[in-house]
């Protein structure tokens, strides 16, 4: 096993909470709430049974010049602007051709994203329907592409190790930091740029969401409406997002007296091979990321105090995840669901929870989960309600789960 | 009386100097007869093929792909857009 520790020197994030990390934290703990009623006109065009959504607190365009928003698809900036604010917090200043913060041919990206730019892909089909060849754009392609938001972020960096873009649904954010993790720990990178983006909130994505009957159809109560482990939990509520995290050697981010958040001590990815929506009954694939997240960061499940839950509001999956943590950690472990304020994020999930999960163990603080009024009598762990808890943390895990049966647990500690 | 008068050079600079600032967020009192689109105003091809489209729009003429290669500079697509307008 190598002896390569990876740890956290950055982290950047754009939510329905805030557009940046401290005011998505600060919402965490204060316990706000980041969904709302989707206005948009396809809702009432089409009927939606859905009518809620997770918006971005901040639009790009509020922080991003124009020219580049329009050579971007919505996901690529929001990659972009979390990948920024990660950048400065690690205290890394912006490449030039003459200097460098960190050399590029040791620096990779990591950050994956569920679907990448369908909103582009629709757009520029409707177009080409509407007014032909010649309105087509010609960035079409690098728009729609879901390696876009790491590519992007790999030019703006100069990161020549390497891009990655995983695409595990709502793990990919999970598993951007998990192939970043790996990038570093098998030599190939001294920093990994990782994390995950989602903007897909579209009649289409609505639509098919509603047509799988995942979505809460709590529409008269969006506050209440993203309520996991709940009792009269109904399903998730669709948001958008990004959660960036700088990923780094430790003796290399020691050797230059950065800042340390604490480290990502290991990542365990499982696939289900069962149903292409529907979590395998006894959560083997989930059991499994998370024992093998633990063991990677050298660690015993009793180690582990916290566990950030991937935790949707859906029925069944949040039912399947209790058993699955209990079976692989105990009955010891606290847990919170931060979509119980997100929404759930999709490919940004993963990532912008993983900054929660290690801020947790920075502060000694678990945010509590909202609306959990009445904890279904099916789940008996002990979950953060009503008020956060103040805790010292040494270990925690954080969980995400994906369609398709990807399953990724990440293990972060205190240094 | 000509619905449609041809447009002056000065006219044809100014009209290219906007589509440049919205396609490239170029200024437009940067972008003068002399200067080259790829080296002094780092527009790329994929910018090139918007900006020929919306100069094509904007002046009725026709741009095509073998033609807009050989628009190195500003001046170049001034002249070609006088001559074919």
């Amino acid at each position: 096993m190598s002896t390569v520790d990876v740890v956290v020197t950055g982290m950047g994030a754009t939510t329905p909470l805030g557009g940046d990390v401290a005011s998505t934290w600060d919402g965490l703990i204060a316990g706000r709430n980041g969904i709302r009623l989707n206005e948009a006109e396809w809702v009432s065009k089409f009927d939606l049974p859905t009518k809620l959504s997770a918006p971005l607190a901040v639009e790009p365009s509020e922080v991003l010049p124009r020219v580049q928003l329009r050579r971007l698809d919505r996901c690529e900036q929001i990659a972009i602007i979390a990948a920024r604010e990660a950048w400065a917090d690690a205290g890394f200043v912006p490449p030039t051709e003459d200097s460098q913060s960190v050399e590029p041919e040791r620096l990779g990206v990591a950050i994956g994203t569920g679907i990448g730019g369908p909103v582009t892909l629709l757009d520029q089909d409707d177009l080409l329907e509407n007014q032909g060849l010649r309105k087509v754009s010609p960035l079409t392609v690098p728009m729609l592409m879901p390696n876009g938001p790491a590519a992007h972020v790999s030019i703006e960096l100069m990161a020549r190790a390497g891009v990655h873009s995983p695409a595990s649904a709502c793990a990919s954010g999970a598993e951007g930091l998990a192939t970043g993790w790996q990038m570093i720990k098998s030599g190939r990178a001294d920093v990994v740029v990782a994390g995950g983006a989602e903007a897909c909130i579209h009649q289409i994505t609505v639509a098919g969401f509603a047509q799988s009957r995942t979505l809460s159809l709590r529409n008269d109560e969006p506050d209440r409406a993203s309520r996991p482990f709940d009792v009269d939990r109904d399903g998730f509520v669709l948001g958008e997002g990004a959660g960036v995290l700088v990923l780094e050697r430790e003796d290399h981010a020691r050797a230059r007296g950065a800042r340390i958040y604490g480290r990502l001590g290991g990542a365990g990815i499982t696939s289900d091979a069962y149903h292409i929506t529907g979590n395998h009954p006894e959560g083997i694939g989930q059991i499994n990321a998370i024992t093998q997240a633990v063991r990677a960061a050298g660690l015993s499940p009793i180690d582990i105090g916290h566990v950030n839950a991937h935790a949707t509001s859906t029925v069944v999956g949040d039912l399947g995840e209790a058993v699955a943590i209990t079976k692989a950690l105990g009955d010891h472990v606290v847990l919170t669901a931060p979509k119980s304020s997100l929404g759930h994020l999709v490919g940004g999930a993963g990532a912008v929870e993983s900054i929660a999960t290690l801020l947790s163990i920075y502060h000694g603080i678990i945010p509590a989960t909202r609306n959990l009024e009445n904890q279904d009598p099916k789940v008996s762990l002990d979950i953060v309600a009503g008020e956060p808890r103040k805790l010292l943390l040494n270990a925690a895990v954080n969980d995400s789960f994906g369609f398709g049966g990807h399953n990724v647990a990440l293990a972060f500690t205190a240094v | 009386m000509a619905t449609t008068e041809k447009p002056t050079d000065e006219e044809i600079l100014a009209g290219l100097a906007e589509i440049v600032e919205e396609v490239a967020g170029v200024e437009a009192d940067e972008v003068t007869a002399e200067k080259s689109f790829v080296d002094d105003l780092d527009i790329d091809s994929l910018s090139m093929v918007e900006i020929a489209v919306q100069a094509e729009d904007r002046f009725e003429v026709k741009i095509p792909d073998a033609e807009l290669a050989n628009l190195k500079t500003v001046g170049d697509a001034v002249t070609y857009v006088a001559k074919n307008v």
